[in-house]
This record gives C-alpha cells, sequence and structure tokens, in this order.
C-alpha cells in the first residue's frame, strides 16, 4: 500500500523558526504529488522528513499503515531521486542499480531480472556496464530513477530531479517521469521550485509557503481559484496582475476612475487586491466597459503571443495578447467579472 | 616544454605542409630562455646525484686520490654487490640488503598506518555527531605544529618502557598518527556531496558498509596520493629509527649510511665508493614509487570525479 499520511507536522532546526509548520497531508495510493514553493519553504525538508534523513520534531508520518518516525530510511519502503543524482561513481550502471538490493540480500537472479526491466524501462541496456561519468545529464538522472524503480517501494521520493539538466532536456525528462509514473503506478512526492514543472507533472499540488500548507488541490484548481495571493503569484506563468483596489460596498470594487465588478455575491470594502491573470486581461473593444489605460513600457514576443508590459494607474500590469495584435503606446483595458480574483489585503486569503 | 617549433614535423596535409613552407624557420629567444632556465634547474638538482653514482663506480683509492669523478670507473658491480651483500657492522651480520628491506618495513608500514588511521580518524570527524567532535579535530589539527622532534623524548620514554626498543613495532607504531593525513582525509571527505551518504542511507548501507563500499573505493586517488608522501618521509625517518634501533639488524639504510661508513674506517681509507653506492640505493626506491605512482598522485590533488 503506497499511501502516505502527514499528520501535524513539525520541523524545528532550533533557530526559532519551524522549517515546517504544523503539515497535514494525505496521499492517496498511486498519486502524484508536487511540493512547490520557494526556496527556504521547507519542501525539502518535508520531503527529507517522509525519506528519513531528517528528524520529525513533531507529529507523526506513516507509510502505508505504519508510522515510521523512528525507522530507519533503508527501512520505510521508499525510495530517492536526488538533484544531483548520488549515483556511485566508482561503480558500473549495473551495480549502482544493484546495490540497495545486494545490501538487502536479494536473491542473486531477481536483482538481475528487476535490474534487466528498469534497464528496458529506461532504455539504459546498452549503459549497463559503464561508469557513471561515461554518461550525459539525463542518463545519469535515468540511472538514478532506475535506482529507484529496481526497490519497487511504495513510494518514490523526488529531490528536484531535473534541476541540473538543460532546459531542452528537462521538458524531455519531465515528460518521461510522467509516463513513468503512471506505468508503474507508485505513489510519488516531487519536490521543485519550477511552478512549470508543478502544474506539468502533478496529479495534485501542493504549495508551501514558511513552512506552511498555502494550498492543497488539483493544478487547476490552484490555477483557477488561488486561495491566497501567494499562491496567486506563484502558479501561473507570466505571473498574475494584482491590483490594489477599493471596495465600494456595492458588487463592484474601483479602480482608478473606473468601477469593475467583481460578481463575489458579497459586498467588500475598504482597500482590497485584486487579481487578474495577464491572459484574461482583454483590450477593451467595442462595447465593453474600459477599466484603465495601459501605458506601455516594453513587449516582449514569445512567436506564439506578445506580453505587453506597463502600467495602469500607476500599478505594474503585464497584458498577453496574440501575436498578430498591434502595441500602440495606450491600450484600454477590460477586466471581465469572471477572470477576477479578490483577496484580501491583510491576510492575503483569497475573498 | 610543449612548445617546439613545428617545422620539424611531418606536416599532416598538404595545407600544413603549404604553410609550413611559407614560413620561414625562426629563433624564438622567448623559448630558448625557457628551456636554458629548465635545464639549468634540471642540472642543479640531478648533477650531485650524478657525480655520486659515477664517482661510486669507482675504487676508493681513485677517489681518495683524485675526489669526485667525472666519468664512470669499472667498479660497478663489485661495489654495489659488496654494499648489498657483503656483511659488515659490528657484529658482522647486516648487509645492504637487510637496510633495504627494513626501510621497506618502515616506509610501507609507516604509511599505510598512517592512511589506516587517518582515514578512519577522519571518517569519525566529517561523518559522526558526537560531543567535541570540532575540538577534537583543532586538537588533532595544532598537533601539525608539534614535528617529532618536539616530542621525541617522551615518545622514546614511552616505547623504551613498552619494551619496544628493536623492534618493528617501536619503530613504526608511534609514528603513526597522522594530523596532514587526517587533515587531507578530512578535506576530501567533506567535498564528496551528502547526497552520496543519505543514498546510501537508503540502499540500506550502514556505517561499516558505506565506509568500504563508498569511501574507501572512492578515495582511492587521494590514497595513493598520501602514500607516496608518507612513503618517501618514512623512508627518510633518519632521528626516530637512530633513537629506537641499536641492533643492526634493524637498522635503515638512511640510518646505516653513516655508522657502516664509521665502521670501514678500519681500512687505511674510508669506502667512498661504498658509501656513494649506498646513498644512491637509499635514494632509488623513493624516486621509483614517485615515478611509479606520479599519475595517481597528481590524479590524487586534482581530480574531483564525484
Amino acid at each position: 500500500m503506497g499511501t502516505v499520511s502527514i499528520r501535524n507536522v513539525n520541523k524545528d532546526y532550533g533557530n526559532g523558526v519551524l522549517a515546517v509548520n504544523d503539515v497535514s497531508l494525505s496521499i492517496d495510493d498511486g498519486e502524484f504529488i508536487v511540493l512547490v514553493g520557494p526556496s527556504g519553504c521547507g519542501k525539502s525538508t518535508l520531503l527529507r522528513m517522509v525519506a528519513g534523513l531528517e528528524t520529525i520534531t513533531q507529529g507523526e508520518i506513516a507509510i502505508g499503515d505504519r508510522i515510521v518516525n523512528d525507522v530507519d530510511p533503508a527501512k520505510r519502503d521508499i525510495a530517492m531521486v536526488f538533484q544531483n543524482y548520488a549515483l556511485y561513481p566508482h561503480m558500473t550502471v549495473r551495480r549502482n542499480m544493484a546495490y540497495g538490493l545486494t545490501n538487502r540480500k536479494m536473491d542473486k537472479a531477481e536483482i538481475n531480472r528487476r535490474v534487466g526491466e528498469a534497464a528496458a524501462i529506461l532504455r539504459l541496456e546498452d549503459y549497463l556496464d559503464r561508469k557513471p561519468r561515461q554518461l550525459s545529464g539525463g542518463q545519469r538522472q535515468r540511472v538514478a530513477m532506475g535506482r529507484a524503480i529496481v526497490r519497487e517501494p511504495a513510494a518514490f521520493l523526488f529531490d528536484e530531479p531535473l534541476s541540473n539538466l538543460d532546459a531542452k532536456l528537462r521538458v524531455d525528462m519531465r515528460g518521461e517521469i510522467k509516463q513513468l509514473q503512471r506505468r508503474l503506478g507508485t505513489t510519488s512526492i516531487y519536490v521543485t521550485h519550477d511552478q512549470m514543472e508543478a502544474m506539468t507533472l502533478a496529479d495534485k499540488l501542493v504549495v508551501l509557503n514558511a513552512g506552511r500548507i498555502e494550498q492543497f488541490g488539483t493544478p487547476l484548481e490552484l490555477f483557477n481559484s488561488p486561495a491566497s495571493l501567494f499562491v496567486a503569484s506563484f502558479i501561473g506563468s507570466p505571473e498574475m496582475n494584482l491590483f490594489d483596489v477599493q471596495g465600494t460596498g456595492n458588487g463592484a470594487v474601483r479602480f482608478g476612475d473606473a468601477d469593475v465588478k467583481h460578481g463575489l455575491g458579497k459586498a467588500v470594502s475598504g482597500t482590497v487586491k485584486l487579481g487578474v491573470r495577464p491572459h484574461s486581461v482583454v483590450p477593451a473593444k467595442g462595447r465593453a466597459a474600459k477599466h484603465g489605460q495601459l501605458a506601455v513600457s516594453h513587449v516582449e514576443e514569445l512567436g506564439v503571443e506578445r506580453l505587453i508590459h506597463g502600467t495602469v494607474n500607476g500599478q505594474r500590469c503585464t497584458l498577453a495578447v496574440p501575436a498578430g495584435y498591434e502595441v500602440s503606446d495606450q491600450v484600454s483595458l477590460h477586466i471581465p467579472t469572471d477572470a477576477i480574483h479578490l483577496f484580501d489585503n491583510e491576510t492575503g486569503r483569497r475573498l | 616544454m610543449a612548445v617546439v617549433d613545428t617545422s620539424t614535423d611531418i606536416p599532416a596535409s598538404a595545407e600544413a605542409r603549404a604553410k609550413t613552407h611559407i614560413r620561414p624557420p625562426s629563433i624564438r629567444w622567448s623559448v630558448v630562455g625557457d628551456h636554458a632556465i629548465l635545464i639549468f634547474g634540471a642540472l642543479f638538482m640531478m648533477l650531485p646525484v650524478l657525480f655520486a653514482l659515477i664517482t661510486s663506480t669507482h675504487e676508493a683509492i681513485t677517489i681518495h686520490k683524485e675526489g669526485l669523478q667525472w666519468l664512470p670507473g669499472g667498479e660497478m658491480v663489485d661495489t654495489y654487490s659488496a654494499v648489498m651483500f657483503q656483511q659488515s657492522g659490528f657484529t658482522g651480520n647486516i648487509t645492504g640488503m637487510t637496510m633495504l628491506t627494513n626501510s621497506f618495513i618502515l616506509g610501507i608500514g609507516f604509511a599505510l598506518g598512517k592512511i589506516a588511521i587517518s582515514m578512519i580518524a577522519a571518517y569519525a570527524i566529517v561523518y559522526f555527531r558526537f560531543p567535541f567532535a570540532t575540538l577534537a579535530f583543532w586538537v588533532i589539527f595544532t598537533t601539525l605544529l608539534l614535528p617529532l622532534e618536539v616530542r621525541i623524548l617522551p615518545s622514546y620514554e614511552i616505547v623504551h618502557a613498552m619494551g619496544l626498543t628493536n623492534t618493528y613495532t617501536g619503530l613504526i607504531v608511534p609514528l603513526i598518527a597522522s594530523a596532514t593525513g587526517t587533515f587531507f582525509f578530512r578535506q576530501y571527505y567533506k567535498s564528496i556531496p551528502d547526497e552520496m551518504l543519505e543514498a546510501a542511507r537508503i540502499d540500506g548501507a550502514g556505517p561499516v558498509k558505506f565506509f568500504f563500499d563508498i569511501l574507501l573505493p572512492l578515495s582511492r586517488t587521494m590514497i595513493a596520493a598520501i602514500f607516496i608522501i608518507m612513503f618517501v618521509f618514512g623512508w627518510n625517518q633518519y632521528l626516530w629509527p637512530t633513537l629506537i634501533t641499536t641492533d643492526e639488524g634493524y637498522f635503515t639504510l638512511v640510518r646505516g649510511i653513516r655508522q657502516i661508513l664509521q665502521v670501514w674506517l678500519g681500512s687505511n681509507i674510508p669506502q667512498y665508493g661504498q658509501a656513494m653506492a649506498l646513498a644512491i640505493l637509499a635514494m632509488l626506491p623513493p624516486v621509483m614509487v614517485v615515478v611509479f605512482f606520479q599519475r595517481w598522485f597528481v590524479k590524487g590533488l586534482t581530480e574531483s570525479d564525484k
């Protein structure tokens, strides 16, 4: 059984700050969970606590239905893939993969079968007798995954496994990892700081900030209804536009000298943050209400689209328009009601 | 040294040939200058050894009359076989061969002992958390400042009290604690990424297994480098063997040269040739070790294969 439950877990390094702060998470068998957040948010620490490489200050972690707080990493039935691969440089690919099994005194024939199988899955058959240094970065990464696969563990733990690869290879490997995980159906926890990687890989996403879970949900849930300002600005590229606006108390907010309907079904007052994604803001055409004038500062050409950067009412704003769109110095904006996210200015929570 | 006038090389292609035809042969004075300095330096280092080697092939009488010799003489086989196999010394039962063997035992035991001790010490310091670990390291490290000579009397007292004078154990064991080695291995272990240890832990390797399966093979080049340094260092030990060995059967070459020469003063003329030969013999093994292990040595100090 490959379920992982994390219950009210804290990690205290003794410096007064909780690296992981009261995190609870329940992961179903076969799920691909991605922990994402900026550096220092505690995502790696949490993963390493699951692996048994860090002690748990408080709370408990269970793999399957066994609480593993005091279980040795080797006996937790997990396998880990590291950012720098951590292959044993003096061992051949075959021995690298087999090492963990040999240590478990597994039957020779069974080891050979598993290594052969993993090598076939990962297209490493021709490299089994090479040393890691004779392999490319992508191949080394595959060996590291092979080492995890042969264990046939309850869960795979990935600690930023693609960060050392170049951009193109990273996209390829991303696809491979996803396919592999589908095929093996093994529960996986994957740590990354790259929101794109997180969105594309995850069945469910955990956004961490300062040791706390900001939001847990499917990539689309997080994208469509971010629970906080932090998630809103972290997920999605280019970043969501956030404007300071005034609640008017009548189903609209005041942005500059325009009223923008928010459709929230309740009145909002005081200063709030209005979030709208660059792809949702549109140039105002025909009878659509104009909500502001974008003073264009520069344009990024991406091929399929152009990103127009500038300011509206003195606040930074990015607008994504189709490639053919002609850009002038000033663009009138329309903010569709259904694309609006409102956040409390103080707590950052979604309204 | 790699800068050589290419006009003397066989051109690899027609194009290259055309090129060499166009370019007139020129003397690059900077290259000549570099070589002159290098050659002078090499001669400066090599000549004394060369003189010793050449002189050792002459009869003692010739050397006594004419001093150092410039040309090889005809006594090489005689001198060297006398030095190696002729029994001499007070007791008359020590040969060059015995001393050579002793030197090897000291050099190898010294080097291997130092490597074993310092590897294990560094392993403890780097990979285990225990109280005062940092303090322990600095205590070890500061002993770097204290050469053998500083502690030689107490060391001698202890070895003597234990009855270990005139034994190989007494010769080797008191010398094998090595701050230098510990420091080198510590630095090396620290350069091995933590993930390697973590991967091994997940793979079910305990402390002993990790040491033998991962750390030891990874340290191969480092071990080779330290072996060379320590072997030469051990081989050249003079003061400690002089103190600890009074039985000629335990004399090392370096310690024996002077002793043997004194004994041979019994004849009318000092056996200069034989002394020179002994010096050459004493020098040869360290040179061989360095030449043989040079590749490993450089690798150990520069390579980062992780």
